[in-house]
């Protein structure tokens, strides 16, 4: 097999475990290719991608942006905080006039769950998700799955352990569509108000105790409290949050064994996680940020192929 | 399809022989000269000729694969993306001499890829291709050997492959022809 079986990106369960395999066999070679002394390919020439971005991001922003360049693509940004979105225009007439200057490709992250859907099946390019609302946020899911791949020899057989603000996490959503499909238990832990009623319908572990969890697991993926999508009270304060929830060193010294740490980013230090776990050698933060580049180059291309001349 | 073999084991050995004794005339005992072989089946050859160079000389000589799937030309003109594999180069080639293998010089787009892949490693001295293979006509860019183990002349609809012990258990190039009813 060496086609993708989708069209667009726009979750993680949309792809089969051979696309998913595909994505990151393609990767092994764009991570060879980036650390190479000449960090960019010329696959790409005769692309256009247009990265359009309607809620706020640095990591995933500048990931995609370079993984598109490092393919030799040609790249137009837009963020919806200088744009006439503030003047009433709608998402598909804003795509449109931007299709009509010739774009190939769309990388979106929209504040809306299904904005990527609602766009693929409207407008005439191929669509990436960069994260929808809460939905899903598939290129996250790819490099972490990835990364424990890297890390850890395989995905299949491991336990993962997903920590934190679960409710309003799309990476948490598209990791556990991920994890499961290569073979991985997943485990979510968090307060009872940030667990989705029916998680437990997904096949997956819940747990309400963080040591638990820890001693459970070989993976731990550490998600930050998403106060700007909380528009009620989910916990008392952040800092019982910390107490129960929180990650410190002494607790993952206390642990009895030795697990990865991984947190997707932006890290709130000292909430979700301590400073000197996040800096530990058991994290795997900034391999997470750099194989992010590799991974989308590959989900870049694969999908690029896709598209007819 | 008809098969026909062009070079049978014996002739096979000779040849790669004959090729190894030419590069050492041009590049004395490689001390300045790197091998390049192009994925996937540039590979092989590579590891023949260096195996038999490195008994005559006595001496290892610095080798590498190279992949060039990212810098070919047809992309998204094929109906699936094409799938790479490995690249091990792990020298650079700036001021090196480099003589790129592959097993079979047809239109020529493998190796102008080739060239352009190469370039990110660095910017050689000079370059040479070597191939074992030549099929005269059908060239589609200016690009020609600097050794050949053996010229062939064939038509568009005929297929050249090069096989190797080591893959396909003999040593033998073949040359297939549709027959009429195809």
């Amino acid at each position: 097999m060496n086609n993708l079986s989708v069209e667009h990106l726009i979750g993680i369960k949309d792809l089969t475990k051979e696309d998913i395999e595909l994505i990151f066999q393609t990767a092994d070679s764009f991570k060879d290719v980036i650390n190479r002394p000449i960090k960019k390919v010329p696959s790409l020439r005769d692309i256009t991608i247009a990265n359009l971005f309607f809620e706020n991001s640095t990591r995933t922003r500048l990931s995609f942006e370079l993984a598109e360049k490092r393919l030799s693509a040609d790249v137009v940004n837009f963020s919806s905080a200088s744009s006439s979105v503030k003047k009433g225009e709608t998402l598909v007439d804003t795509v449109n006039n931007i299709l009509a200057m010739k774009v190939d490709m769309v990388v979106m992250r929209h504040p809306n769950p299904g904005a990527a859907k609602f766009l693929s099946e409207r407008v005439n390019a191929t669509i990436i998700n960069a994260g929808d609302g809460t939905h899903e946020h598939p290129t996250q899911a790819l490099l972490d799955a990835y990364s424990i791949r890297e890390k850890l020899g395989g995905v299949e057989g491991k336990k993962i352990v997903i920590v934190g603000d679960i409710l309003h996490s799309r990476v948490a959503l598209s990791n556990i569509f991920c994890l499961q499909k290569l073979g991985a238990e997943v485990m979510v832990c968090g307060p009872t108000t940030l667990i989705p009623k029916y998680i437990k319908e997904l096949g997956v572990k819940v747990s309400h105790n963080l040591r638990e969890a820890l001693e459970w697991c070989d993976v731990a993926n550490m998600l930050r409290i998403q106060l700007e999508r909380q528009d009620i009270k989910y916990f008392p304060s952040l800092r019982e949050y910390t107490m129960l929830f929180g990650l410190d060193k002494e607790m993952l010294n206390s642990l009895n064994k030795e697990i990865l740490v991984m947190h997707p980013g932006p890290i709130n230090r000292g909430i979700e996680i301590t400073s000197d776990v996040a800096d530990s050698k058991q994290s795997i933060i900034l391999d997470q940020v750099e194989n992010g580049v590799a991974v989308r180059m590959a989900a870049i291309y694969l999908l690029a192929g896709k598209i007819e001349r | 399809m008809e098969k026909q073999v062009i070079l049978n084991s014996k002739q096979f050995a000779l040849t790669l022989n004959r090729l190894c004794y030419q590069l050492i005339e041009n590049h004395d005992d490689f001390s300045d000269t790197v091998l390049i072989g192009l994925q996937p089946r540039g590979v092989q050859f590579l590891t023949r000729i260096k195996n038999e160079l490195e008994s005559i000389l006595g001496h290892e000589i610095q080798c590498g694969f190279l992949d060039i799937t990212f810098y070919r030309d047809d992309f998204r003109r094929r109906e699936n993306p094409l799938i790479p594999s490995v690249t091990n180069i792990d020298f650079v080639i700036e001021k090196k001499k480099v003589v790129l293998i592959d097993d079979v010089l047809y239109t020529g787009r493998t190796i102008r890829s080739g060239l352009d892949a190469m370039l990110a490693f660095g910017r050689p001295s000079d370059v040479e291709l070597l191939v074992f293979v030549d099929r005269r006509f059908k060239r589609e860019l200016p690009i020609q050997a600097d050794y050949v183990g053996k010229t062939v002349d064939t038509l568009n609809s005929e297929r050249v492959s090069v096989e190797w012990s080591e893959i396909e258990g003999e040593d033998k190039v073949l040359l297939f022809t549709p027959t009429k009813s195809e």
